[in-house]
């Protein structure tokens, strides 16, 4: 039986680890290297390694820290951030990524999905929403949660699936770094919609928070980063905590 | 001993070079040919599309090649699929080792993700690769096609219907999850791939 996934998510900026409150606010948690070498020994399933800053300054993601990665852990990981063409793909599964996550670049430019699709295939082409609660619609934000778009979260989404993404990488900005919950409620109207996997993001802050996100939000995967970062919740506990309740995870 | 890992245009080979050298092997990434058939073990890896990986094989004669090896040879995810006679990924005819069609997953219900993604447990069958101490255990799998169950079929997963996880014909071994993804127990099976 497929199990339930648990991924920390290494936000960098200038080569550490950091996790904003809103996207703002910075904290340092740490190397990512040493963060990925330790979630894997932990029972993590999988990394999310996000330059955050990327498409903000628009630069490139750090294709040596990839390679750094790759050699240090041996469960798989996405790398997102600065990935504007097919070329920056390419590169980043040869620095040893498994799957690539773009978010902005995509907004801006659907068919780079349809690209990445046709020549890595589709699972290798994760795409990363970050969208706001706003007037009563969810709506997809770009540049690290910085400017509104015009799209809505569940056409968005939809619309990436038809052109080839593998996997949804939803980020509810009025939940993250607040520690009160996944956003259940439209985690489930993309999980019912699409048939790809969804991934949740946002707002991580208790152990009954993943019971719930699997359940209430029929969520694939769980990602968090500062209470993995700051070891408020070890992996290792929380898995132990999901199978208890009859969660279905990797033990 | 010598390894060569097939390098072509599908991504992930750094990654099987990084878990091999975890486990202490050092393998050489090339397209030489001369190389590839002078290697004691041959790795055929990959993330990819069938039809632009089986296009780029055939202009460069790795196709012909690879059906000719005489080795131990391991196809891990598209290089499993690309052994078998053809792949309805871009309607490709792919290499031929397992007389096998690579079909697309068609989910059952609403509750059915494709690709299928994450860990997920296999079944041992008696066979000289997979070690049946790992019956039960999970390992990583992301893809969208499989290869059916057949007669080659030497470890099966159960995910929207039971697929092959494994394939074993004459000196070919194949592994449609990633071991070199899959934590202690992929290493395993490497270790148990390089030992035969």
């Amino acid at each position: 039986m497929l199990a339930k996934r648990i991924i920390p998510c290494l936000d960098v900026k200038d080569g550490t680890t950091v996790k904003g409150v809103n996207f703002v606010n910075f904290r340092n948690a740490g190397d990512p290297v040493e963060l990925g070498q330790k979630y894997s020994r932990d029972g993590a399933d999988e990394l999310v390694f996000l330059d955050i800053t990327a498409s903000h300054e628009g630069r490139k993601t750090f294709v040596d820290l990839v390679k750094r990665i790759a050699q240090n852990i041996s469960i798989p990981f996405t790398v997102g951030g600065g990935i504007n063409d097919v070329t920056d793909v390419d590169r980043l599964l040869s620095a040893g990524a498994d799957k690539i996550s773009i978010n902005s670049a995509a907004l801006r430019n659907p068919d780079l999905i349809d690209g990445i699709a046709r020549n890595f295939g589709n699972q290798v082409c994760v795409t990363a929403i970050d969208a706001r609660f706003d007037n009563g619609e969810w709506i997809c934000y770009i540049n690290g949660g910085r400017i509104p778009t015009s799209r809505r979260l569940i056409d968005w989404a939809y619309e990436a699936q038809e052109r080839g993404a593998g996997e949804i990488l939803f980020t509810s900005m009025d939940h993250d770094g607040v520690k009160t919950g996944f956003a259940c409620e439209a985690l489930a109207m993309l999980s019912d919609k699409l048939s790809i996997p969804i991934i949740a993001s946002g707002g991580a802050g208790d152990y009954s928070h993943f019971y719930d996100v699997f359940t209430q939000g029929k969520a694939d995967a769980a990602l968090a980063a500062s209470i993995f970062h700051f070891n408020e919740i070890p992996i290792d506990k929380l898995k132990d905590y999901l199978n208890n309740n009859g969660i279905n995870v990797r033990l | 001993m010598s390894i060569a890992v097939i390098k072509y245009n599908a991504g992930n080979i750094f990654s099987v070079e990084c878990a091999l050298q975890r486990i202490g092997a050092n393998a050489v990434i090339t397209d030489n040919k001369d190389i590839i058939m002078q290697a004691d073990k041959v790795i055929f890896p990959g993330v990819g599309e069938a039809s632009s990986a089986m296009q780029y094989l055939r202009e460069n004669g790795l196709d012909t090649l690879i059906k000719n090896l005489t080795q131990p040879v391991l196809g891990i995810c598209i290089g499993q699929q690309l052994l078998c006679s053809h792949s309805e990924e871009g309607n490709a005819d792919c290499i031929g080792i397992f007389d096998a069609q690579v079909k697309r997953f068609i989910g059952n219900n609403d509750t059915d993700k494709i690709p299928h993604m994450g860990w997920n447990t296999i079944s041992v069958k008696p066979n000289q690769f997979i070690p049946q101490s790992l019956d039960g255990k999970y390992v990583y799998y992301v893809h969208s096609y499989y290869v059916p169950v057949n007669e080659h079929t030497i470890a099966t997963t159960d995910y929207i219907h039971p697929f092959s996880a494994a394939l074993h014909k004459d000196n070919f071994y194949a592994t449609q999850f990633h071991p070199e993804k899959s934590g202690d127990i992929g290493e395993t099976i490497l270790k148990s791939f390089l030992e035969l």
